[in-house]
């Protein structure tokens, strides 16, 4: 008695666990706590929640709503506890569910489809009867025309009074559901495997540096095992706007001292080596870089003599060929002048990097102002020679997304399943047929009876159109 | 000719096409019925030579190839692509079940798009693409993320018209619950519509959204006229509901059976989920991938689709497993297209995040 209860009691928390209720009711809660997790935004600042928070409740309900949905992990909710738990029945919900099912479903499968009696046939949803003149025997290979222009290949009988042809197809659709749920257990793998085993971070790497490690939230530092090196970083933008149109990184691999890989990356092109990704994300200006940048310019003087040269802040270079000098004075990444002439600064990246350069000859100060990169016009100076300002390199840095994930392609296989399997078990269904010739009075009686587990509708259009076939084919015999 | 006239003859010819097809269901003459149809056609004609104009003029622009400058990168692009594939997927249908009932529906609602395109002065200007929208993905993401949310607002219009047709009784929870959803839209675009005609504000929606919406009802510096709008909106919501059979008697006179409309929401939607669920999630996770460097990082648009998923997902449990028809299944329709709306617009309008391209 005792153990006949506690049975009942597992069997009741199977069948739970089992239900499609279970399964709407986390379908509801999973979509309901995400909706909060997409008002309030999620590691953020506490004043922004805090902001939003007040926004929407007041400002008297905001700080306690605050430290409930703090309390209860609502500001990084998808990596709460409960969250987790969710996802974590939302699986075993798929699991037993197809624990349940699939056993009932593989013996439909493997069961062999036999012939039926005209009892039998007529009790079935679709149905249909038509006499066919002569007798069973002379419409048989009318019949069989008729059953494969529906692309059944079938099965034949003989019967005392007539004979039987019955068939099945997509049989095996009745498995696309379990594709589908078994993707999504391929998927949450994948994706516990990729939290387990990789990492996430990233690394901002100035040009000519080189770094061992990257970076995670935290500031805690990831080794790579390997030396990336940044040779280059390069902004294009549209037209002489400020918005850019494509930025790129040039990359060196460094393993063991000696150069492995070189690959230039952009947004939507990242550079993978041994299983870390790094991915082009953002860019900016190295903070105090005035000592450490690079300016390369291209000098032409009057008389067409050309040298290039490299220069640090303060230092001064000579047009080829001429005594005239100048000297680097002032920098700024982003220049603008405004409708007093005054020059500033404008934004902090590097979007309009200009030099101010005073010019001398002869022990006298000749000229002196600003050469903008991505205006040649101001490269020209009055006296006919023509400094190029070419680059500013080492003042940037390129902000790159390093990660490691070894369990991304069993998240693609994932979908790649969920894909064939939503196909299947929407787009296919299982389809039986049976169609009975029986002698009747010099005549053929004929019987179609037909089963389907999807799209009913569309299998009756089909039966139909045997049918008419046949109709048709009698009255062409006549 | 460029693209724009081609838009505009497109924006005519659906509006035409609507009072066509009123015409035809008021006089039921087959005629007009044929004329409704051919003016939707020349109109779809218009909009795809329109659409295929502008892909053009952008490849030649940006220089990217013609498989990188699909035009749907902005809010109007994709509005218009949207219209588009609900236009297919009208005529689709009216071909199928021979029925052109549906006309008078569906091309309002492209008709009302389309000018609302010109209403808010959503800018149509090509604009230059930020660098994370460069990528070969771009065109089956968003082709096929639209070709979904057409197939679910064809859900959502059969499934509403189910709800419309099957109930009676006024303290039937459907019944409470479409007159309700039918009131709060109405309530909604018509305060919208005066927000217009008040500020005539020809700026950005999410500017429009953020500092315009309902400041001339709702939200209104008057104490008086705030009362007065939820007042006006409480009663609007009670002759809706009081009066929701007239809409009924309509609909029946439109030779639509329920058991068509049921089907038809099914069929939708079980069209709509795979491409969804492949173009929407898998496409977009993939290159959320290679674009951010993470597959899933549940911004708010990520997040969004999630239940949209999940609300048609519980559509096709309910329908599959547990064998719901009619009324409860037509409720999960056109909440699910809610959560499809909000996806396609509230999270780029009211919400911020990674995926903000379709804002502007």
């Amino acid at each position: 008695m005792e153990q006949e209860k506690k049975k009942s009691l597992i069997d009741n928390i199977w069948d739970f666990l089992a239900s499609v209720k279970l399964a709407i009711v986390i379908f509801a809660l999973i979509s309901l706590t995400s909706i909060i997790g997409t008002i309030l935004e999620q590691r953020a600042e506490p004043a922004k929640n805090m902001q939003i928070l007040s926004k929407l409740f007041g400002e008297s309900l905001a700080p306690s709503l605050y430290n409930i949905s703090e309390k209860f992990g609502f500001m990084d909710m998808y990596h709460s506890w409960w969250f987790t738990a969710l996802l974590i029945i939302f699986s075993v919900n798929i699991i037993i569910c197809s624990l349940e099912r699939l056993p009932r479903i593989w013996k439909l499968i493997k069961e062999p489809i036999s012939p039926m009696s005209e009892e039998s046939i007529k009790k079935l949803i679709l149905n249909r009867e038509i006499i066919l003149k002569g007798k069973p025997d002379n419409n048989k290979a009318l019949l069989a025309d008729a059953i494969k222009s529906a692309r059944f290949s079938c099965q034949e009988v003989q019967e005392g009074d007539g004979y039987q042809f019955f068939s099945r197809k997509g049989t095996y659709s009745r498995l696309g559901v379990y594709i589908t749920h078994f993707s999504i257990l391929v998927i949450l793998a994948g994706a516990i495997i990729g939290i387990r085993f990789g990492f996430k971070g990233y690394l901002n790497l100035p040009e000519g540096a080189v770094s061992n490690a990257a970076f995670s939230g935290m500031n805690k530092e990831i080794p790579l095992g390997f030396d990336i090196r940044c040779d280059n970083f390069d902004v294009e933008f549209y037209g002489m706007s400020d918005m850019p149109k494509e930025y790129r990184s040039w990359l060196t691999i460094i393993k063991n001292g000696r150069e492995v890989l070189q690959k230039s990356i952009a947004v939507n092109d990242p550079l993978t080596y041994e299983g870390i990704t790094f991915y082009q994300s953002s860019y900016g200006m190295v903070p105090d870089s005035i000592g450490r940048g690079i300016f390369v310019f291209r000098l032409i003087s009057n008389d067409g003599k050309t040298s290039n040269t490299n220069l640090r802040f303060g230092e001064s270079f000579q047009i080829p060929g001429t005594s005239v000098s100048g000297k680097i004075l002032d920098f700024s990444p982003a220049l603008k002048v405004d409708e007093h002439g005054h020059a500033f600064t404008y934004s902090d990246h590097m979007n309009n990097p200009a030099v101010f350069i005073e010019f001398s000859g002869a022990g006298k100060n000749t000229f002196s102002g600003w050469l903008l990169r991505r205006q040649p016009n101001t490269w020209q100076l009055p006296d006919g020679h023509r400094v190029e300002f070419i680059d500013y390199w080492g003042g940037e840095f390129t902000g790159l997304q390093v990660r490691k994930d070894p369990g991304v392609w069993i998240v693609y296989l994932g979908c790649i399943a969920m894909s064939i399997g939503l196909f299947i078990a929407l787009f296919m269904s299982h389809r039986k047929i049976w169609i009975k010739a029986v002698e009747d009075k010099n005549n053929t009686r004929v019987l179609v009876g037909a089963i389907t587990n999807k799209n009913r509708a569309a299998f009756e259009r089909k039966i139909d159109a045997i049918i008419s076939i046949l109709r048709k084919k009698q009255e062409g015999v006549k | 000719m460029d693209s724009s006239f081609f838009f505009g003859l497109s924006t005519m010819a659906y509006i035409t096409a609507m009072m066509t097809y009123i015409a035809y269901l008021a006089f039921k003459k087959s005629q007009v019925g044929i004329a409704a149809t051919t003016i939707t056609i020349t109109g779809f004609i218009a909009q795809t030579a329109a659409i295929i104009l502008r892909w053009s003029e952008f490849a030649e622009l940006s220089g990217m190839g013609f498989l990188r400058s699909a035009p749907m990168t902005n809010l109007y692009e994709s509005l218009v692509f949207f219209v588009w594939c609900l236009i297919a997927g009208y005529l689709i249908i009216e071909f199928k079940f021979k029925n052109r009932s549906f006309g008078a529906f569906i091309t309002p609602v492209a008709g009302l798009a389309l000018a609302f395109i010109d209403l808010t002065g959503i800018s149509k200007e090509i604009q230059p693409l930020v660098p994370a929208l460069k990528s070969n993905w771009l065109l089956a993401h968003v082709t096929m993320s639209f070709i979904a949310y057409a197939a679910f607002s064809m859900s959502f219009s059969t499934g509403l018209m189910y709800l419309i047709l099957s109930t009676g009784k006024r303290n039937e929870l459907s019944y409470i619950f479409w007159t309700l959803t039918f009131g709060i839209f109405f309530i909604v675009l018509a305060s919208m519509g005066l927000d217009l005609l008040t500020f005539k504000v020809m700026v950005k929606p999410d500017i429009f959204i953020k500092s315009y919406l309902f400041k001339t009802s709702f939200l209104n510096p008057s104490a008086v006229v705030k009362i007065l709008s939820w007042g006006l909106a409480f009663i609007t919501l009670f002759i809706v509901w009081r009066y929701g059979h007239v809409l009924r008697t309509v609909i029946e006179k439109f030779d639509l059976n329920a058991d068509m409309l049921d089907e038809i929401t099914y069929k939708s939607i079980a069209f709509g989920f795979p491409i969804f669920t492949l173009g929407g999630l898998v496409f977009g996770a993939i290159w959320a991938d290679q674009a951010w460097g993470v597959y899933w990082s549940w911004d708010p648009k990520e997040t969004w689709s999630l239940i949209t998923w999940f609300i048609y997902a519980f559509y096709l449990h309910g329908r599959m497993v547990r064998g719901w028809k009619g009324k409860k299944v037509a409720v999960v329709s056109v909440v699910g297209f809610m959560a499809v709306m909000f996806t396609y617009l509230g999270v780029n309008l009211l919400l911020s995040g990674l995926h903000s391209y379709g804002s502007q």
